[in-house]
């Protein structure tokens, strides 16, 4: 899998899987989990510091941000000005200029609210944010969020922690086919052929969260998911066979008796 | 001075500075960011930002997140 790095607005990575730091039963798991998976970008959420009980331990002395891609997410905003203030405060605390924007729509699906998701996209680009917006699997909304200036798009597979899948693997590929970024499928994996799938399809990357942290043994299914990712991208590459209904043998008929 | 940070009232000394705040509550200033009355502090203005009574701090980290942890539900 050398030389086949994925690239956004400039940056290089060498995994195609990303993945959460949500969920784990705590930051040695964290850590275990997200070596096992490979993956070198980790989103991280916006929170208040707990200024109560000091001797809790910060999730950045398990992640070496020197090591790893830090990517803040405005999880849990549900307006345009919470989650351009998230995002603002989030490069103010030193990281990067990365943002995961998510501007959520409904508490009970977490589906994007994608009208906001652009108005926030707009404000943050203009000050020089690295927009990477979560949306829908809607091809009109990726195609406006890269007319704007996102870098990426992350489309959904399924709603967030569903483990559903990817459910709609037609609209993923007319996203793939109608921008020119990279697509990077985020939210709604469960097992490794999701992933995998989801690779196949032409995906540049996939970025889970609850399929690792939430499997009976996380850190085996992060190694998993590393394999699923990387096999998906080579069979894309390799370029699959077209279906057909009928066999076709695969054995000479020449030379039977 | 009553000062409310991140949403609970603490008593400051006067001319208490960003910096000093952090300080007294034993918070790190590197990986954190700082608000005061919702503006945006730069980290080289910890040090030179007084507070006043009545401010309101927010002081912000990174913690474990893809998406919101409370929302897993199982449809199977």
């Amino acid at each position: 899998m050398n030389n086949d790095q994925l690239i956004i607005a400039g940056r290089e990575f060498k995994s195609r899987l990303w993945v959460g730091t949500g969920k784990y039963k705590d930051f040695v798991e964290t850590k275990k989990a997200i070596e096992a998976s490979g993956a070198d970008v980790v989103t991280v959420a916006v929170r208040r510091v707990n200024i109560t009980d000091r001797s809790k331990e910060n999730l950045l002395d398990y992640l070496d941000p020197k090591k790893y891609t830090i990517l803040p997410n405005t999880a849990g905003c549900y307006t345009v000005e919470d989650a351009v203030r998230y995002a603002r405060l989030a490069r103010a605390a030193g990281v990067s200029d990365l943002v995961k924007l998510e501007v959520i729509g409904d508490e009970r699906t977490l589906f994007p609210d994608t009208a906001g998701l652009i108005e926030a996209a707009k404000i943050l680009i203009k000050e020089g944010f690295v927009v990477l917006p979560y949306t829908n699997d809607d091809p009109i909304v990726a195609k406006k969020l890269v007319d704007i200036g996102c870098p990426a798009v992350m489309p959904l597979a399924a709603p967030i922690g569903s483990g559903l899948g990817i459910r709609n693997p037609y609209n993923l590929k007319i996203i793939l086919e109608t921008v020119k970024v990279p697509i990077i499928v985020d939210a709604g994996v469960g097992t490794a052929s999701d992933a995998a799938l989801a690779m196949e399809l032409g995906a540049d990357a996939v970025l889970m969260n609850t399929a690792i942290a939430g499997a009976q043994d996380p850190i085996m299914m992060a190694e998993a998911m590393r394999y699923a990712v990387d096999a998906g991208r080579l069979a894309f590459k390799a370029g699959r066979i077209p279906r057909k209904l009928y066999a076709t043998a695969s054995s000479p008929i020449e030379g039977m008796l | 001075m009553q000062i409310l940070v991140n949403g609970e009232s603490r008593e400051f000394k006067a001319d208490t500075t960003v910096a000093d705040l952090l300080r007294e509550l034993d918070v790190k200033p590197d990986r954190v960011a700082v608000e005061v009355n919702r503006e945006i502090l730069d980290k080289g203005a910890f040090a030179q930002r007084s507070l006043r009574e009545g401010d309101r701090i927010e002081i912000i980290s990174f913690i474990g997140g893809g998406q919101p942890a409370d929302q897993y539900r199982d449809v199977s």
